[in-house]
């Protein structure tokens, strides 16, 4: 009769000589099962840490960047109608989407019916594919918005480059910057970190009466008021933030946003 | 050879970077500044300890026809698991590190040293040998990346040593530092400097050209 003891048939088995082909699936299979354990076993672990390391990154950004703004810590602290509100838009129509909240715009966005393919001409940020949802920040003072929180995103030199964009209450005006991440050459492009360079773009306009888009990142200092100061050595940086920019405030962008608050419709 | 020996060998006598010119790959790419440095030099030096002890540990029944691919196996699950660990608690490092921890995977030092050291020994020697090649690494990185981070951005760990003008110093940052080019110069000199204090690492000319009689009408 067969010796069915499972611990004779483990001590068989590693007796087996190691080239023969039974041991050689044996110790593979076993190999892949011990290592699926291990790397799901981490990733299930950890994964609740690391979303909230990601939440809590994105929060400290927008939390700097209303810090940067001049004007508004006194806006929050001072007014108790100061709130900011997280509104999730429709970017085609410039309306809140229907049925989509902050909650559910992430299971939203892994549908590829939800994203707009741009074609090569139209896609200056160099993005491929646009979503068709955004989640935008609002901070109203009453009922008037005082200031738009946007995030925006694009490829830069090295790989892709988001940031959140605030603009003023006039949506004329840009009032702040603030980069949530870049991978561009450390000393160089990466001095888009820097406050002092994202500073540069409070006030800045960036179309002018007749509607054309005139934002720019200057080589060197800026000389307009549609332009920010370049980053010495980081061309290929700045002309990525550039196009960033003007997609994003464009028509194909957050454009009929900003007509729609223009309006009074927010 | 003794325990002793095996640990200081890979420190600077056969350091694995300078003598055996393994893992440079990214050696260039993470040494911009000295924290991210110091990061990748312990994520290889924990993955290259853990995975020459589990080499070592089933190496009287590795198959020969597939113990590379096991080897690999257990060292890119080691990366990933090293990885995820550093995007939970060193979430910061690990966005600047980018895919670079995921490279120590194809990381010939790893390789090496489990495929030449602990497939051939028990574990306490192919741990301290891993341990000493790591560290070894990381002298080397360590030291690059403090001389590249000091002269291309006049700090160390984000601490400004030598005052850029754009602060008001007298530093001009020499920006090539921050460029891959200047850690193979670098590299060229630790390599030189040590070949030029321990001649036994010269390797000899494997061969000299023939000499060949001038030619007169």
């Amino acid at each position: 009769m067969a010796d069915l003891n499972p611990i004779h048939a483990w001590q068989r088995m590693l007796a087996q000589p190691n080239e023969s082909r039974g041991k050689t699936v044996f110790v593979a299979f076993l190999t892949a099962l011990a290592c699926t354990l291990l790397v799901s076993g981490a990733t299930v672990l950890l994964r609740p840490v690391q979303t909230a390391n990601r939440a809590a990154e994105t929060q400290a950004r927008l939390e700097a960047l209303l810090a940067a703004i001049p004007g508004m810590s006194d806006i929050l602290s001072a007014s108790e109608e100061a709130r900011l509100s997280t509104v999730v838009i429709d970017l085609a129509s410039g309306r809140a989407a229907p049925g989509v909240t902050p909650e559910t715009l992430e299971a939203a966005l892994l549908d590829t019916a939800n994203w707009t393919p741009l074609s090569p001409e139209a896609d200056v940020a160099g993005i491929g594919n646009r979503p068709d949802f955004a989640q935008v920040y609002l901070l109203r003072e009453g009922d008037a918005v005082r200031l738009m929180i946007l995030p925006v995103a694009g490829a830069g030199y090295n790989g892709p480059i988001e940031a959140m964009l605030a603009i003023n209450g006039d949506m004329e005006t840009i009032a702040g910057i603030a980069i949530t991440a870049q991978s561009e050459t450390p000393g160089l492009g990466a001095r888009i970190e820097e406050t002092r360079w994202q500073e540069s773009f409070a006030g800045t306009r960036w179309q002018d009466a007749g509607g054309e888009m005139r934002f720019a990142v200057a080589k060197g200092p800026a000389t307009t008021d549609y332009e920010v100061d370049g980053i010495t050595g980081a061309t290929r940086t700045s002309t990525a933030m550039t196009r960033i920019v003007r997609f994003w405030l464009g028509p194909q962008g957050y454009g009929p946003l900003i007509a729609a608050v223009k309006r009074g419709e927010f | 050879m003794a325990m002793p020996g095996i640990f200081t060998a890979p420190l600077l006598g056969r350091n694995p970077v300078t003598v055996q010119i393994l893992g440079i790959c990214s050696s260039l790419a993470v040494t911009t500044s000295l924290e991210t440095a110091l990061t990748m030099a312990a994520s290889l030096t924990v993955v290259l300890v853990l995975s020459s002890l589990a080499v070592s540990l089933i190496r009287h029944h590795l198959p020969n026809s597939i113990r590379l691919i096991v080897q690999i196996v257990i060292v890119a699950s080691l990366v990933i698991v090293i990885d995820q660990v550093l995007q939970a608690y060193l979430f910061e490092i690990s966005q600047r590190l980018s895919v670079f921890v995921g490279l120590i995977t194809t990381n010939c030092l790893v390789l090496g040293r489990t495929e030449g050291f602990a497939r051939s020994n028990p574990p306490g020697p192919a741990m301290v040998d891993a341990l000493g090649n790591g560290l070894g690494y990381s002298l080397i990185l360590i030291a690059v990346g403090a001389v590249r981070e000091l002269f291309g951005q006049g700090t160390l760990m984000g601490l400004t040593v030598l005052p850029t003008v754009e602060q008001g110093g007298w530093f001009t940052p020499l920006s090539l530092m921050l460029l891959a080019p200047s850690a193979f110069f670098i590299l060229g000199f630790v390599v030189w400097a040590l070949r030029s204090a321990f001649p036994d690492q010269q390797e000899a000319p494997e061969t000299l050209p023939p000499e060949v009689p001038e030619l007169r009408p």
